[in-house]
């Protein structure tokens, strides 16, 4: 059954919250192209109706960038078509959704190398290689 | 070696949050994103991200003991459902939760004799939580391996560093302390009152917020900011109303006034129909169900305000906040005078709502659902 047809909650009317959290990415474009300032926007702390995160999603669209993540569960990372607004989604095993936020960065942290894998990966890597050596 | 590997797990599960990740193959990467979902779970700012990682680097693994008196196990039902996260399950690997009389293994004299020993060994340092209400009237209402549920809980909250009352029965004594209260039932705080108690009312509360406050007291190593009547203010600080996606149709008078009529129908607002959201704080709103699928106002119910105190005393489901109650003293006067007269009293009460809707009542039909 497809359930976008099954909305008898709320109709063709919604909370109006949609709009002013796209101002807020705006605001928040504004301030990472004037100042450098990066912001994030958890999506699941802000009252929503049913349909409305799908229309602040649908809004944003996507850009050049598309990422996956395989860490505890997948995540799903992109830009959107506007540069500088990423959506990251996180999902457990179970492929449910346990976070959803927007970034507004010229790269989401999470797709850095963190310091702490790449020293790993250098001992590693010495250690591989030594034993290729012997 | 066998005695060399024992101690170097014991030394890692007595470690921090942060080493006991690592020697799990955890990467950074993978507890960036545990600390994202952490803080969101906590209902925290995502500024505050990078504060949850250092703590929660540096958290170590607190012993945990969990007390179940007079409930019906929804809480932990509730809180089960929410281990199937990923996330989740790291917060329960990251305590130690040593006694749960419906999880653990261990049954009668072994599983008592856990408890003992874990009080014991962390005495003073760990978390007692308690589901279910402790009845007064008489010991042998609830008792476990022959142990009252008041002596049990006044044993194990004297070296308890903070205790968690979940759900609405160890909150506010709950459905066991509706009238006419045959138990005796109380509340955990109505005994305790020389230690911190947090409590995480509803029935039952919202799973990731019985877990989001295991996570802040794992993260910070205290007890989040709690409002009069000691709930954390980062879950029950705002009414269901104020937050409600339905809001904006109680501001310009639009309610639904039965369940099937043309307001229920396009999604307005629920009060009419006896929603307790303008009185009830919780983060249902919010976070809301089953991985955030849904909460009741969204699936067309009113709140029925479980996580109030005295819920279930509160006048009937289905009345308007703004309505009076029926008032039962009058009816008790009727009931002097007569049982069948009382009956009488509340029958044509009954049965002038039921006219009232069966006029507005329209049929709806499987067409109309799959418009």
């Amino acid at each position: 059954m497809n359930t976008s047809s099954f909305n008898i909650q709320t109709g063709n009317e919604l909370t109006w919250n949609a709009r002013p959290i796209l101002f807020e990415v705006r605001h928040a474009l504004e301030e990472l192209v004037q100042s450098g300032e990066n912001s994030i926007i958890d999506l699941r702390s802000i009252p929503l109706a049913p349909g409305e995160e799908e229309t602040i999603i649908n809004t944003l669209g996507q850009g050049e960038v598309h990422a996956s993540l395989d860490a505890l569960g997948p995540s799903e990372i992109y830009e959107t078509r506007y540069a500088g607004v990423w959506l990251i989604t996180h999902y457990n095993e179970e492929k449910a959704v346990v976070s959803r936020f927007i970034e507004i960065t010229k790269l989401p942290e999470i797709l850095e190398s963190q310091q702490e894998d790449m020293s790993n990966a250098l001992v590693e890597l010495t250690r591989d290689l030594g034993t290729q050596d012997a | 070696m066998k005695k060399d590997s024992t101690r170097k797990k014991e030394t890692t599960e007595k470690g921090t949050l942060g080493e006991t990740l690592r020697s799990r193959g955890v990467s950074r990467r993978s507890f960036m994103k545990f600390c994202a979902t952490t803080a969101s779970m906590m209902a925290l700012p995502p500024a505050m991200i990078p504060m949850v990682a250092r703590a929660l680097e540096n958290a170590r693994r607190p012993s945990v003991i969990w007390l179940s008196f007079q409930e019906c196990t929804g809480c932990t039902e509730s809180l089960t459902r929410a281990h199937t996260s990923t996330v989740e399950s790291l917060i329960f690997d990251s305590i130690s939760l040593d006694y749960h009389h419906t999880l653990q293994a261990a049954a009668g004299t072994a599983a008592e004799a856990a408890r003992e020993a874990a009080m014991e060994e962390n005495y003073g340092n760990y978390l007692l939580v308690v589901d279910g209400s402790i009845p007064l009237d008489n010991p042998g209402y609830s008792t476990i391996a022959g142990i009252s549920n008041l002596d049990m809980l006044t044993e194990c909250a004297k070296g308890a560093a903070a205790i968690i009352a979940v759900g609405t029965c160890a909150t506010y004594g709950g459905i066991p302390h509706a009238n006419p209260n045959p138990t005796g039932a109380v509340s955990v705080k109505q005994i305790i009152n020389d230690k911190p108690v947090i409590n995480v009312p509803g029935c039952p509360p919202i799973p990731v917020v019985i877990t989001g406050v295991l996570a802040h007291y794992l993260t910070f190593g205290s007890l989040p900011e709690l409002d009069h009547i000691g709930r954390p203010k980062a879950f029950y600080g705002q009414s269901i109303h104020d937050r409600c996606y339905r809001r904006p149709f109680y501001d310009k008078g639009q309610f639904a006034e039965t369940f099937d009529d043309e307001g229920a129908r396009k999604g307005w607002c629920l009060y009419k129909l006896g929603c307790k959201g303008p009185t009830t704080y919780n983060a249902c709103a919010t976070t809301k169900w089953n991985n955030a699928t849904s909460f009741p106002i969204e699936s067309g119910h009113p709140c029925i305000g479980c996580s109030e105190p005295d819920f279930w005393d509160g006048g009937g489901f289905y009345k308007a906040l703004s309505m009076p109650t029926e008032n039962l003293s009058q009816t008790a006067v009727y009931a002097a005078a007569g049982a069948v007269a009382a009956g009488t009293v509340l029958g044509a009460m009954n049965r002038a709502k039921k006219n009232a809707s069966n006029k507005i009542h329209i049929k709806t039909t499987v067409d109309d659902l799959q418009k």
